[in-house]
């Protein structure tokens, strides 16, 4: 048979360097540097890791600076080789080979300073960094997947911040602050669905728009309010922390996960949550078809535009509740513009996330992480600039979109309105 | 996320097909015109009058200004812890209470007007040469102030307004304006505090680097999008808080940072690269406003009759038609968003040199993300940002004015930009609460458009 010859690898040659492979060469050139440059920086002196919050006491464990620098440089490195040469399991040897990385750079930062880490503190930093880029990313997702792009995250948490501030102070009980801080989300939810549903209204410019709105808004209203009378209007006070025994006591991650406020518990039960619901219910099915194709979600009865405006009512509900983190958790008044920006970096935590409550809660730690990091470095003294890592985020999600870490791929009908008929 | 619609006006299309039919069930184009008068036999006067309570843009622009104004008038008042309490006798006393709403607002917006335009008293003391009650006859610069206060804020938001205003028209969508503008401003700050020239060669190469540094921050931007597909609006949002970090890591090193000073903050620029001052060196306004013209006058030109302008609106409107007509689309789109990234950086270098002499953290305000309104409102053509820029520039000299003298707070202001452009972006709604009737003119635009 002569038509057997022909194999499909034949008729299609595939090119060698696959977005896989480039990716794998780059992650070998990081390891590289890893085992190499950090290796030959770093003094032989030991870096101290705790399993608990305390740098005092509990149980640590060393790691020569040059040991650890170079086992660390070598997974990276291995990671990366692997992936160059067979292009397969992407997304695994990815995570081991930059995890494998930022711990050498960990440790030759901490062992050039003698310094100590207490993980569990980092952890603990790392979760409520994040707290926040999970309510708006989730907020996101919501709203994005039925196909309305929400770039008003940062006003529904400034509204959601203000309204907590302001109405748990007058109530005196935070079960109010937090009830008013979801309705305050859903206000400028409610405004970006009227306008973006109802009147067809560029989805990204009255998002845009909206922020400032919401910015000028609460800081009017904080001028003219709440300074007048900081007592009356702007004393809400703390969220109760509540440790669960036993839980919080399992190292490292005991204490981020199993001690905090009411917010960390709703920001993880939330992901659970979001995710069986999108993927194992009616009202996800229908959602991502109205995000996907409404005309077809249309034929078969379901009620796009109706289902838009649940959707980014509720994505509002999510991301107010969590702006309550900035007036009630790492403080306990509101400022003006308090939110400074962490909105648009929930944005990002849901591209980076693939517009999925896993993806988009992972992304969330990652930010909160690189935040956790770059204080801590801080608190270090390492010759690193915070700056430059604060930037690490923003910097992680140019690459993200433009397709260098993984494709990112956003619901088809994204920002489109729909028009029946 | 979708481009923006290129057709600048057609930020909400409607969803009424009805409302595009004309009344007669013809269109226009082909309905009788009777010759020696105007459209369907009506006089100039009569047309005038209809279009003037239509739907056209002038008229939807006013009506989304008089309703901001409006909702700003409310705020005041819940804002106003006196005037609140008086509500709270609404039906025992109304003609009190209304009284004290209006005195509120009335004066609040009286002092927005006098300090951005003009104080009629000032200008009637200056003109008979009289004391004013605090003592003082006051000079020609004093009358010319608020003025040159608007001026002043208006020209780094033509600028921004541009950097917007441009690459939609090619199907872009900058929000990048705030971090190409701080380029724009390390890169004028740093030529303006680092070396020593003379100002004829100080001024322009400050200018040159501020918009080299704010053209690369927009072309990083257009070259990702046609290399890669990466949608610019994320990009942008996150290279502005890269360049903001940036900034503050740039201020703190020892060539730039001030060492009398423990604060975030550089060395101020030397005086050969500051703007000179256009009319009089106490009145604020420098040169900033008159390169801001002469740039919405280039890109006004570039885009009707410039080659590189036609070929953005060609990309803008289908770029697959241009690309078929041989136009080269990824360039065309990373060369749009270095120009807006060298206007937005000339922005920031006009904030540097103009105003504030010195980088800080906040030097260039929120002249990137007010550009974007400035554009919105200005319908995105080159002068439609110059009145917008002189309408912000207005309200924020005015909104100072304001907390000075009614202790109103200046935050107002935000709100109601936001306002005007929410109701500019939203026609149809400004439609319905104003019960405007469908502009003739513009349907007989439409229909020969179309035709």
């Amino acid at each position: 048979m002569t038509s057997a010859v022909i194999t499909p690898e034949l008729a299609l040659p595939a090119s060698f360097w696959t977005r896989e492979r480039k990716t794998g060469a780059v992650l070998v050139a990081l390891g590289l540097v890893a085992s190499v440059w950090f290796t030959l920086a770093s003094p032989s002196s030991p870096a101290t890791f705790y399993l608990g919050t305390s740098t005092q006491s509990g149980a640590n464990f060393e790691i020569d600076g040059k040991i650890g620098c170079l086992v660390f440089g070598l997974i990276a490195l291995a990671a990366g080789a692997i992936l160059l040469a067979t292009g397969k399991h992407y997304g695994l040897l990815v995570s081991i080979s930059l995890a494998a990385f930022v711990l050498s750079a960990l440790i030759w930062q901490v062992s050039t300073v003698h310094g100590s880490v207490p993980l569990g503190s980092l952890s603990t930093i790392t979760m409520e960094a994040s707290l926040p880029l999970i309510f708006g990313a989730l907020a996101g997702v919501m709203c994005e997947r039925s196909g309305v792009v929400n770039v008003a995250i940062e006003g529904q948490l400034l509204t959601g911040a203000f309204f907590a501030a302001l109405f748990g102070t007058i109530a005196g009980s935070y079960w109010a602050a937090l009830g008013a801080a979801a309705i305050g989300g859903a206000l400028i939810s409610l405004i970006l669905a009227w306008l973006a549903i109802r009147f067809l209204v560029d989805q990204v410019v009255i998002g845009i728009v909206l922020n400032t709105f919401a910015l000028g808004l609460t800081g009017f209203f904080y001028e003219q309010v709440m300074r007048t009378d900081t007592e009356a209007y702007n004393n809400p006070g703390g969220l109760p922390h509540w440790t669960i025994p036993g839980l919080s006591k399992i190292p490292i991650v005991g204490p981020a996960i199993f001690s905090g406020t009411l917010l960390t518990y709703v920001a993880l039960a939330l992901v659970v949550v979001l995710t069986i619901a999108l993927f194992r219910t009616r009202w996800g099915l229908r959602t991502r078809a109205v995000g996907e194709h409404p005309a077809a979600a249309d034929t078969v009865g379901i009620k796009v535009l109706g289902l838009r405006y649940v959707n980014v009512l509720v994505a509002g509900l999510i991301a107010g509740f969590g702006g309550a983190y900035f007036s009630m958790v790492t403080a306990t008044s509101f400022t003006k513009n308090i939110t400074g920006g962490l909105g648009f970096i929930a944005l990002a935590a849901m591209i980076f996330g693939r517009w999925n409550p896993v993806g988009a809660f992972l992304a969330a730690v990652f930010f909160g992480f690189a935040k956790a990091l770059s204080s801590l470095l801080q608190a270090l003294q390492s010759p690193i600039p915070s700056e430059f890592l604060a930037m690490l985020p923003y910097i992680a999600t140019i690459f993200a979109v433009a397709g260098l870490v993984g494709r990112v791929r956003a619901p088809a009908a994204d920002g489109k309105p729909y028009v029946k008929g | 996320m979708t481009s923006p619609d290129n057709e600048p006006e057609a930020m909400a299309s409607s969803p009424d097909k009805s409302l595009s039919q004309p009344e007669s069930g013809r269109p226009y184009y082909m309905q009788e015109i009777k010759p020696g008068k105007h459209r369907a036999g009506k006089t100039f006067w009569q047309t005038l009058r209809e279009e003037f309570y239509a739907d056209n843009s002038f008229t939807v622009t006013l009506a989304a200004i008089v309703l901001a104004l409006f909702l700003g008038g409310v705020l005041m008042i819940i804002g106003d812890a006196n005037v609140r309490a008086q509500w709270g006798y609404f039906f025992y006393q109304p003609l009190t209470t209304l009284e004290a709403s209006w005195d509120l607002v009335s004066q609040a917006y009286t002092d927005m007007f006098k300090g951005s335009i003009v104080d009629p008293e000032v200008l009637r003391y200056w003109y008979w040469n009289l004391p004013m009650p605090s003592g003082n006859i006051p000079t020609w610069q004093t009358a010319l102030r608020p003025l040159s206060e608007t001026l002043t804020n208006a020209a780094p938001l033509v600028f921004t307004g541009l950097a917007v205003a441009i690459p939609f028209r090619a199907g872009l969508f900058n929000i990048g304006g705030q971090g190409q503008a701080i380029m724009g401003a390390i890169g004028g700050g740093t030529v303006g505090l680092a070396l020593s020239l003379p100002a004829a060669l100080h001024i322009p190469l400050a200018i040159l680097a501020g918009a080299l540094l704010g053209g690369f921050w927009g072309y990083v931007v257009g070259l990702l999008k046609a290399k890669t597909g990466a949608h610019e609006v994320i990009v942008t949002i996150m290279l502005n808080y890269i360049a903001l970090y940036f900034l503050i890591w740039y201020i703190r090193q020892s060539f730039a940072d001030e060492p009398t000073r423990s604060d975030l903050i550089s060395k101020p620029a030397k005086e050969t690269a500051l703007f000179p001052k256009i009319f009089d060196d106490s009145l604020r306004v420098n040169l900033g406003i008159v390169l801001a013209i002469l740039a919405a006058a280039g890109v006004a030109w570039m885009l009707k009759r410039g080659t590189f302008g036609f070929e953005l609106r060609a990309v803008g409107y289908n770029p697959n038609a241009a690309s078929t007509a041989g136009i080269k689309v990824g360039a065309t789109l990373a060369l749009t968003m270095a120009l807006a990234g060298a206007l937005a950086g000339l922005g920031g270098t006009t904030m540097v040199l103009g105003t504030a002499q010195n980088l800080t953290g906040e030097v260039v305000g929120q002249i990137g993300f007010n550009g974007i309104l400035v554009a919105l409102l200005g319908r995105v053509k080159p002068w439609g940002v110059v009145g917008a820029a002189l309408l912000f520039g207005a309200l924020q000299a005015g909104g100072a004015a304001m907390q000075t003298f009614s202790g109103i707070s200046n935050e107002l202001v935000t709100v109601i930009q936001a306002m005007i452009v929410i109701f500019v972006a939203a026609p149809l709604l400004v439609k319905a609460i104003f019960r405007l009737r469908r502009s003739p003119v513009a349907a007989a635009q439409a229909a020969l458009a179309k035709g």
